[in-house]
């Protein structure tokens, strides 16, 4: 019943830092199923955002292999959408040439699927605005369209939304779990929230810095939407907030 | 309270009136110097006071533009030098641009061209001159051949430039849409560098008009820099001064045209606009 989409398989990375090595990653073994939206959560510097970056092919030296359905991952590839924490759009493009890219916007099959996208992102009206005048949560949601536009397997998230504004980040949350239902992309995203990642997961991975390992795979079986403040939700931050080596003593409103 | 609101009025009124005639005493600052030299010089030529041979009087040189114009000589002589000037420069436009591309996207062409390039580069273009004639003779090739050497570095060091200051995280968004070299040049490369790009057609084209007076005044029977070298040995100052202000002219106008072109090309661009 379940697809394995994505394997990663005895994944490990060093960086040589002029005389020292440093393990980023250490034998990592994950895999991920088809309908599964996994968030990966760890103190900065444990290289989950490093195991992204191998995901998406962009680094290539490295230990272990990643398969994507039945291909090696052997370079990037638009099986494997990226949002990057900033929106890295084309400064001289306008929203609509964004999401198409290297596509022409004169076939109308393009140019419907775009025009779906900016409906999808709540863009109507800017699609031909440049992106200096857009502001970060409305970049980042056309980052998000020129992903989907690919029809990726894999969506590859890098704290997409650290950068924003908490009521824009709220916003962007509920629009992702949208386009994970409708579109029944994979979702990978790596994030230092952990409000964020129990408000969208369906599986949370918490790894260990120095070297770069996982910990603990929490499966969050909360029906969606879920709420934030709901008991089960306070139960499942504890639990990773544990598993990250806090006291539970730090977490203040947790109470019976 | 209402005689305030007047008396509000009225400065408004008052600064307004002041703008409008800051306006006009800026246009005259910048006028005055040039309007009063040639007012000073006309006077001093009337007068006798100037040497008549060595400065024409601005009427004279007007009046020998108006005789050149209508007898078609300027018109024939610049015909032949934009002709050499646009040659010269899309030929070392197009190779520099090319090169500057090329060198710019693949290290190991950089390593076998750019130090030979750089090394050519600080040679005065002027030490060239007697060995493209030697090489090339008088005629046309050797003259095209150094307007387009002095057009090729500008924009070949800009190009370079350009495409190395590319943001390795757009060339990542690149990758991952699987944009192919061909894309990855004509929709990443160059719209990113095209702010030096442009720089470099500026900096190309008043290398291209130096080096077109350079070649005219050296050896040419024909051309605007050919017309002011003939006036010169028959002490023709008039014409002289006729041929250095169609220079200016022609520089100023095509400096004129990139800057156009740069408003409308950089656009997307979110930068200080005093």
């Amino acid at each position: 019943m379940m697809v394995a989409t994505l394997q990663i398989n005895k994944v490990s990375k060093t960086f040589n830092n002029e005389s020292e090595k440093v393990h980023v990653l250490d034998n990592i073994n994950l895999s991920v199923q088809q309908d599964e939206f996994l968030s990966v959560i760890g103190p900065s510097g444990c290289g989950k955002s490093t195991l992204l970056k191998l995901i998406a092919g962009l680094d290539l030296n490295y230990e272990g292999n990643i398969v994507l359905g039945t291909k090696e991952v052997i370079g990037p590839s638009k099986d494997r959408g990226f949002i990057f924490q900033e929106h890295r759009l084309f400064p001289w493009l306008t929203v609509e040439k964004n999401i198409a890219g290297n596509l022409s916007l004169k076939d109308p099959d393009t140019r419907k699927r775009v025009d779906n996208l900016i409906t999808l992102v709540n863009l109507k009206g800017f699609e031909k605005a440049y992106p200096r005048q857009l502001s970060g949560g409305m970049s980042q949601r056309v980052a998000i369209a020129r992903a989907l536009l690919r029809n990726p397997e894999v969506l590859l998230l890098d704290e997409p939304f650290g950068a924003l504004d908490a009521f824009t980040r709220s916003h962007l949350q509920e629009a992702l779990l949208e386009i994970w239902k409708k579109n029944q992309t994979t979702m990978v995203l790596v994030t230092h929230d952990i409000d964020e990642a129990i408000f969208l997961s369906s599986r949370v991975v918490v790894m260990d810095s120095k070297p770069g390992r996982i910990k603990a795979n929490v499966v969050i079986d909360l029906p969606y939407p879920r709420r934030r403040t709901s008991k089960s939700f306070q139960e499942f931050r504890t639990a990773i907030l544990n598993h990250l080596d806090h006291k539970v003593e730090d977490v203040e409103d947790w109470s019976i | 309270m209402s005689t305030q609101t007047i008396v509000q009025n009225k400065s408004i009124s008052i600064k307004k009136r002041n703008t409008n005639s800051k306006k006009g005493k800026i246009i005259f600052r910048g006028l005055f110097l040039p309007i009063a030299i040639i007012l000073l010089w006309q006077i001093l030529g009337s007068a006798g006071i100037l040497p008549a041979q060595l400065f024409s009087s601005p009427l004279l040189i007007l009046t020998s533009f108006l005789e050149l114009v209508q007898s078609g000589e300027l018109g024939a002589h610049l015909q032949i030098s934009l002709t050499r000037a646009l040659l010269g420069f899309s030929l070392g436009g197009f190779f520099g641009l090319l090169i500057g591309i090329i060198v710019g996207m693949n290290k190991k062409s950089e390593q076998y061209l750019n130090p030979t390039i750089q090394m050519l580069r600080t040679i005065p273009l002027l030490v060239i001159t007697p060995l493209f004639i030697m090489w090339f003779g008088f005629g046309e090739l050797s003259k095209v051949l150094l307007i387009a050497l002095g057009t090729f570095f500008p924009l070949y060091l800009q190009t370079f430039l350009g495409i190395r200051n590319v943001d390795q995280k757009l060339y990542d968004v690149a990758q991952i849409l699987e944009y192919n070299r061909l894309e990855k040049v004509t929709k990443l490369m160059i719209p990113a560098a095209l702010p030096n790009i442009l720089l470099g057609i500026r900096l190309g084209l008043s290398a291209a008009w130096m080096c077109l007076v350079v070649a005219e005044l050296l050896g040419a029977d024909q051309g605007v820099g050919f017309m002011i070298q003939d006036a010169r040995s028959f002490m023709q100052t008039d014409i002289v001064f006729v041929g250095i202000i169609i220079f200016a002219l022609a520089g100023k106008i095509s400096d004129s045209i990139v800057r156009f072109l740069e408003n409308r090309l950089l656009k997307w661009q979110d930068s200080f606009k005093a």
